[in-house]
């Protein structure tokens, strides 16, 4: 097995005097989908935001391609190849396809005074990027505003992929989709990882991490509850772990298996 | 779906119409209401409106305004205000005449110090904007009545208590500048085409319009300017980002700061030109200069086709939004109809380009 791109070891986080983790441990490695996953307010946000640099982890270690490593800034993990997609994905529906993929990171033409914005390249590479992932655009210049909540993801991970990202991190991608959308999200999952990047995907949905992940780690209250290899375990072993075990087995009762 | 897709692709390019593309072009109210504006005057004003002569004695207003409007169009379009414009003119204005009458510096010093002058307290406007984040049309508004009187008391201080400065046109009158910032360009060909009976030309043969006042010339070049700064550089894709959601900008490594003080920069020296450009013209200089101009440009970036809620507009739209402006304004002293008529016009244009562009945005991003 490779190396982990990036490691990070006993991560706490303290808010004041709410402790929202409480010595995770987790890695990625190159080319595998490492799936996050627990329930509401288990801190799954918050640690990738410790991953991602918009907070500093009150405790434990962070190792990025074998060295120690502290971000500042979003900025910083960004340009060391962290990229993250929120679930608002930082998208600016008025403005066309093409110019929020380049949003920052222009490409230009010319020099001096006459340095300018080279569309016609930025629209050609968004338009094969898209394509990459499976999404054919009508026009790279359509709007942001008339994609689909899917293919405004994909947009977003393409942009990380595009750019150079060794580990993206994508923050509950799926749950705001439906079936279909879902679907393409997953598999454009698949896509980035079979080109060597490490994806974190952090889900409530078991059925959608165990359709592409690779590994599995359940957070609890703060703390990691472990991590499995897929194949390890089932559905609802993940499901009762996410619970915290014992009150799911209840309701499984009353529900008939539904959840 | 990968070998087949590209025909696909293209078919489905193709079933947008150049119509419907066009319909999703902020400046389209703009241009649309300027030929039903024309057509109006064409139908109810005196002919002479439309002469050389006429046409010049509406574009001259809707030039200057026009400065201001799409210097106001690209502040919008990054998201924020700026209601001390108007004011910014007549502080500026000021602050000419006591360099080019009170100390007598040449223009080459006068203007630039002017420039800088008015592109600091543009940058202050920006600067508390950004770091109390309060809405920049309060503190801008605060500008407006500060700017205001700044420039009323400092008038009396600079004259000895009168509440006008004059001199100015006597003391540029050698200036090698002068020309830039003043009177009539192309006067060469105006002469000529006068000569060769193109245009009307007076007894003597002199043209009866001796040429295009430079105003005009820097409104277009102006225009072009923002236009190509907005739709081809970087600097044009951070405005609209900025104006669109300035934390998704940020996030994406924008520096929305930067981009936002710039702009508060740009208003503020854009009034300084106007300033410059209107005292040389007027030889003196008064503490109403600007006076309202703040909306005027405001209106003007809207029917321009500028979203109040930023991150899109135009500045071909602004554009077109001035000479719809002037038209209007000037247009009905051509008229039978009071002149007075003017204001309630400006507001229903107004209101018909703020629905307008509501229409359109709803077009653009789809939503139904
Ligand atoms: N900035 C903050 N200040 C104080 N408490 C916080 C802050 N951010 C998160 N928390 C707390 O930390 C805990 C974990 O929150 P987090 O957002 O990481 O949960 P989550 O696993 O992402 O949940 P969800 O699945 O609902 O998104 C919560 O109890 C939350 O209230
Ligand atoms: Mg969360």
């Amino acid at each position: 097995m490779s190396h982990p791109i990036i490691h990070m070891e006993n991560i706490s986080k303290h808010f004041g005097n709410v402790i929202a983790l409480n010595g995770v441990t987790f890695d990625v490695r190159p080319g595998e989908c490492h799936c996050l996953l627990g329930d509401n307010g288990a801190g799954k946000s918050t640690f990738i935001k410790t991953m991602s640099g918009v907070h500093k982890p009150t405790g434990g270690s962070i190792t990025f391609e074998g060295r120690p490593m502290s971000f500042d800034s979003p900025r910083d993990a960004m340009e060391a190849g962290i990229a993250t997609v929120f679930q608002d994905l930082a998208m600016i529906p008025l403005m066309s396809v093409t110019r929020n993929f380049f949003m920052g990171r222009e490409p230009t033409k010319g020099r001096g005074l006459f340095k300018r914005f080279d569309i016609d390249t930025a629209n050609d590479i968004t338009r094969a990027e898209m394509r990459r992932m499976g999404i054919n655009l009508r026009s790279p210049e359509q709007a942001v505003g008339t994609l689909s909540g899917g293919e405004r993801q994909t947009v977003a991970i393409a942009r990380a992929v595009y750019f150079g990202a060794k580990v993206l991190i994508l923050d509950e991608p799926t749950s705001a989709l439906g079936v279909r959308q879902t679907s393409n999200v997953l598999a454009t999952i698949d896509r980035v990882r079979s080109q060597g990047i490490g994806v974190v995907f952090i889900s409530h949905n078991v059925r959608h991490a165990l359709a592409v992940g690779d590994r599995f780690t359940v957070l609890n209250r703060g703390q990691t509850l472990g991590t499995a290899t897929k194949g390890e375990i089932t559905a609802t072993e993940l499901q009762d772990l996410m619970a915290g075990g014992q009150e799911l087995a209840v309701l499984e009762g009353s529900l008939g298996g539904t959840v | 779906m990968s070998t087949d897709t590209l025909a696909k692709t293209d078919e489905r390019i193709k079933s947008e119409s150049l119509a419907t593309k066009l319909m999703k072009r902020p400046e389209l109210g703009a241009i649309g209401g300027v030929i039903l504006v024309t057509i109006f005057f064409l139908i109810t004003a005196d002919r002479s409106m439309f002469t050389l002569s006429g046409i010049m004695n509406f574009m001259t207003p809707a030039a200057q305004l026009g400065i201001l409007g799409i210097a106001a169009a690209m502040l919008m379009i990054g998201g924020e205000f700026d209601l001390s414009i108007g004011s910014m003119v007549a502080f500026a204005g000021m602050i000419f005449g006591v360099f080019t009458v009170n100390m007598g510096l040449p223009l080459i010093l006068a203007i630039p110090l002017t420039i800088a002058f008015a592109a600091v307290l543009g940058a202050a406007n920006g600067l508390i904007v950004i770091r109390t984040g309060l809405p920049s049309f309060i503190v801008t508004l605060a500008g407006l009545f500060v700017l205001r009187g700044a420039s009323l008391v400092g008038l009396k201080i600079f004259t000895g208590g009168a509440t006008q400065l004059r001199g100015v046109r006597e003391a540029v009158a050698s200036d090698f500048l002068t020309p830039i910032f003043s009177g009539d360009a192309f006067g060469f060909l105006f002469d000529w085409l006068a000569k060769a009976g193109v245009i009307d030309a007076f007894k003597s043969g002199a043209p009866k319009v001796p040429g295009v006042p430079v105003e005009i010339i820097w409104f277009i070049l102006f225009a072009l300017i923002a236009t190509w700064v907005l739709l081809r550089t970087p600097f044009g894709n951070w405005i609209f980002a900025t104006g669109g959601d300035a934390l998704a900008a940020e996030n994406s490594g924008v520096p929305v700061r930067r981009v936002k003080i710039m702009l508060f920069m740009l208003t503020a020296t854009a009034a300084a030109l106007v300033a410059i450009i209107t005292v040389i013209d007027a030889g003196s200089t008064d503490a109403r200069r600007g006076f309202m101009k703040e909306f005027e440009a405001i209106i003007t970036a809207v029917i321009g086709g500028c979203l109040l809620t930023g991150g899109y507009g135009s500045a071909i739209g602004a554009f077109f939004g001035a000479i719809l402006f002037g038209m209007v304004t000037i247009g009905l002293t051509y008229t039978r109809f009071d002149q007075d008529w003017f204001q309630v016009f400006l507001g229903a244009m107004l209101l018909i380009a703020v629905l307008f562009n509501n229409a359109i945005r709803k077009r653009v991003t789809g939503e139904r």
